[in-house]
């Protein structure tokens, strides 16, 4: 469905993303998981077209994107989350997601049918879809399930979700999971997801490739990234702790 | 609903004013809050979502001399050098408004372009003396007895009246267009965050464009008629930094985020300049546009949303009080 060949992104001379190439199949739920600043949301963020790729090619469902503005990334079929929300404050919640039901698609739709789509994208992320609810009232969490709300409501085929976000309790990641597990099967969305720390996302994800300096260093099946020596290694020595907790997660009880 | 009432009985007021027999001077008045009304709505169309332009002098200028020129050069009828102003003015935004829009070009920056835009149209008028008289201001030839559909030019105040109050209404049903429509949510959400509207789906280019040639066009309408009417154009009332700025002020002052905002900001820039006249005379050049400036300053750390904006805020606070539903909204945004 998406096959990323030798992506490249440098900010002036900082290479972010290093000649990353993988492919996602259709129906599939890949992690895309990494130390902080190993380039997860620049990969994202290059994909979608927010920002221009320096080199490498991008092919979504046998056409090139790569390059292509946001705008149309986003018509072609791939949706994306960003990893610090960024709601439009002065829409209501319903507003914010209607916006993207209007406009997210590819062809013309009525103004009730995107307040329709936005009112179930909403209730698919179980946020309130009454036209009073307000963007300020929502916490961490909330504003979480505003962002794929808002990136569900184009009527995507693909999501990249950026889930990874301090601030999350244990509890309310375990309900992202859930609720991305719910997404896919429901609508049949494929979904890419990038977390930093491995627990909960092993558990969700049917392969995982992992970033370390802009590099792919390991890609596979949770439980076999998750022993990988070099994984290990990159994960000790910052999060040991987590990459033994993911150990154990991927680990079938 | 009585909001719809009052609607109905201020029209009712407006169309039967020139029927009363209404002073000549206040007559006078009456247009020319209509006129201006119209261009600071016209300007609101865009400035609301954060497109502040500090040139709309440029549109309005180009809207004013166009019909202006066309008539006495080459004896155009202002039914056709109106819309030639128009057509030209929304080219110009489109040479101005894309590459900044393409290219980001947003916030001070784009205020700072467009405040050259202005000053760059006002000295063009200047430069062109030969044909425009310059600075001295151009008066269009009178045509016939000095009444004439076909020279758009009228002796009585109250066809006028007629003409300005039919371009204002016009001017707040496309206001209300705008306002209803999902564009507005677009801008609105490309106003706080261009990378997250553009993720989905929103051409912010074009968004940005669109509302900025609609503005240019309305602007220059409002020109075409404000010449018509005066018969006199002089490039410093109708475009460069002092009417640019006006412009923002009133628009702001009213209150750019209601649709009769704009409309009060007439009301109010006029009677005070009126006032001003009358009381200081003519020899103080400038004066006006230094309150202005002031004026806007403490507008906008005061009073953002305006005269108007902040007297319906307040009523609603009032009404609001009882039901509690804002205030509840408000406690639980607090408390997340
Ligand atoms: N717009 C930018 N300009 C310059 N450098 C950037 C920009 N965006 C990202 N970077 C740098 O690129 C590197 C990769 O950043 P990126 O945000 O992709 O990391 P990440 O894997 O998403 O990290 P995290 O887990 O913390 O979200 C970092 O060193 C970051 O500082
Ligand atoms: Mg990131």
């Amino acid at each position: 469905m998406l096959a990323v060949q030798d992506l490249t992104k440098q900010f002036g001379g900082f290479v972010a993303v290093n000649r990353v190439s993988f492919a996602v199949e259709e129906g599939e739920i890949l992690g895309l998981i990494g130390p902080n600043g190993s380039g997860k949301s620049t990969v994202f963020n290059v994909v979608a077209g927010t920002l221009p790729l320096t080199a490498g090619s991008v092919r979504f469902e046998g056409k090139e994107i790569g390059g292509l503005p946001p705008d149309q990334v986003c018509h072609r079929g791939i949706a994306r989350t960003f990893q610090i929300p960024r709601p439009f404050k002065r829409l209501s919640l319903l507003e914010n997601v209607a916006v993207s039901a209007f406009y997210g698609q590819n062809r013309d739709i009525s103004r009730s049918r995107a307040w329709e789509q936005a009112e179930e994208a909403l209730a698919l992320v179980k946020l309130p879809t009454e036209a009073t609810a307000t963007v300020d009232a929502l916490g961490a969490a909330g504003l979480k399930k505003l962002e794929l709300a808002r990136a569900l409501a184009t009527q995507p085929k693909l999501v990249l979700a950026d889930e990874s976000l301090g601030g999350l309790d244990e509890a309310e990641m375990e309900q992202a999971a859930d609720m991305l597990q719910d997404i896919r099967r429901q609508k049949g969305i494929t979904i890419i997801w990038v977390e930093h720390i491995m627990g909960v996302l092993m558990r969700v994800v049917d392969r995982v490739i992992v970033l370390d300096h802009g590099e792919k260093i390991a890609e596979g099946l949770p439980r076999a990234v998750a022993e990988d020596p070099r994984v290990i290694e990159v994960y000790l020595g910052r999060q040991g702790t987590a990459a033994a907790a993911a150990a154990d997660a991927a680990r079938p009880s | 609903m009585t909001g719809r009432r009052l609607q109905y009985a201020g029209l009712a007021v407006l169309v039967a004013l020139p029927f009363v027999g209404v002073p000549e001077y206040y007559m006078h008045i009456l247009v020319l809050i209509l006129i201006w009304g119209f261009v600071y709505t016209a300007w609101a169309i865009m400035g609301r979502f954060g497109l502040v332009s500090l040139g709309h002098g440029a549109f309005l200028g180009i809207g004013a001399y166009t019909v202006a020129l066309a008539w006495n050069l080459l004896g155009l009828t202002p039914w056709l050098g109106i819309p030639l102003g128009v057509g030209l003015a929304v080219l110009v935004a489109v040479v101005i408004g894309y590459p900044c829009f393409r290219f980001r070009v947003v916030g001070h920056y784009f205020a700072l372009v467009t405040l050259a835009l202005g000053e760059v149209v006002r000295l063009t008028i200047v430069a062109l003396r030969d044909h425009t008289g310059g600075s001295l201001g151009l008066t269009p030839n009178r045509y016939g007895e000095g009444t004439s559909l076909y020279a758009l030019q009228f002796a009585d105040k109250e066809v006028f009246y007629v003409i300005a109050l039919l371009l204002w209404l016009a001017g707040i049903w496309i206001w209300r267009r705008v306002d209803a429509s999902m564009a507005r949510f677009a801008m609105d959400a490309l106003s706080e965050d261009e990378d997250a509207a553009a993720s989905v789906g929103v051409h912010v280019t074009a968004q940005k464009l669109r509302i900025t040639m609609l503005s240019a066009a309305l602007t220059a309408l409002g020109g075409g008629v404000y010449a018509q009417y005066l018969l006199y154009v002089n490039p410093g009332t109708v475009s460069g930094i002092g009417v640019s700025l006006q412009i923002v002020f009133a628009a702001i002052a009213g209150g750019m985020f209601t649709a009769l905002g704009p409309t009060v900001g007439a009301m109010i820039t006029i009677v005070l300049a009126e006032t001003l006249r009358i009381a200081i005379g003519t020899e103080v050049i400038g004066l006006d546009t230094t309150i202005y400036g002031v004026m806007l300053i403490l507008f906008i750390i005061f009073l953002p949303k305006g005269v108007l904006g902040g007297l319906i805020e307040l009523y609603e606070r009032r009404t609001a009080g009882g039901a509690g539903a804002m205030a509840g909204k408000r406690e639980v945004g607090g408390g997340a």
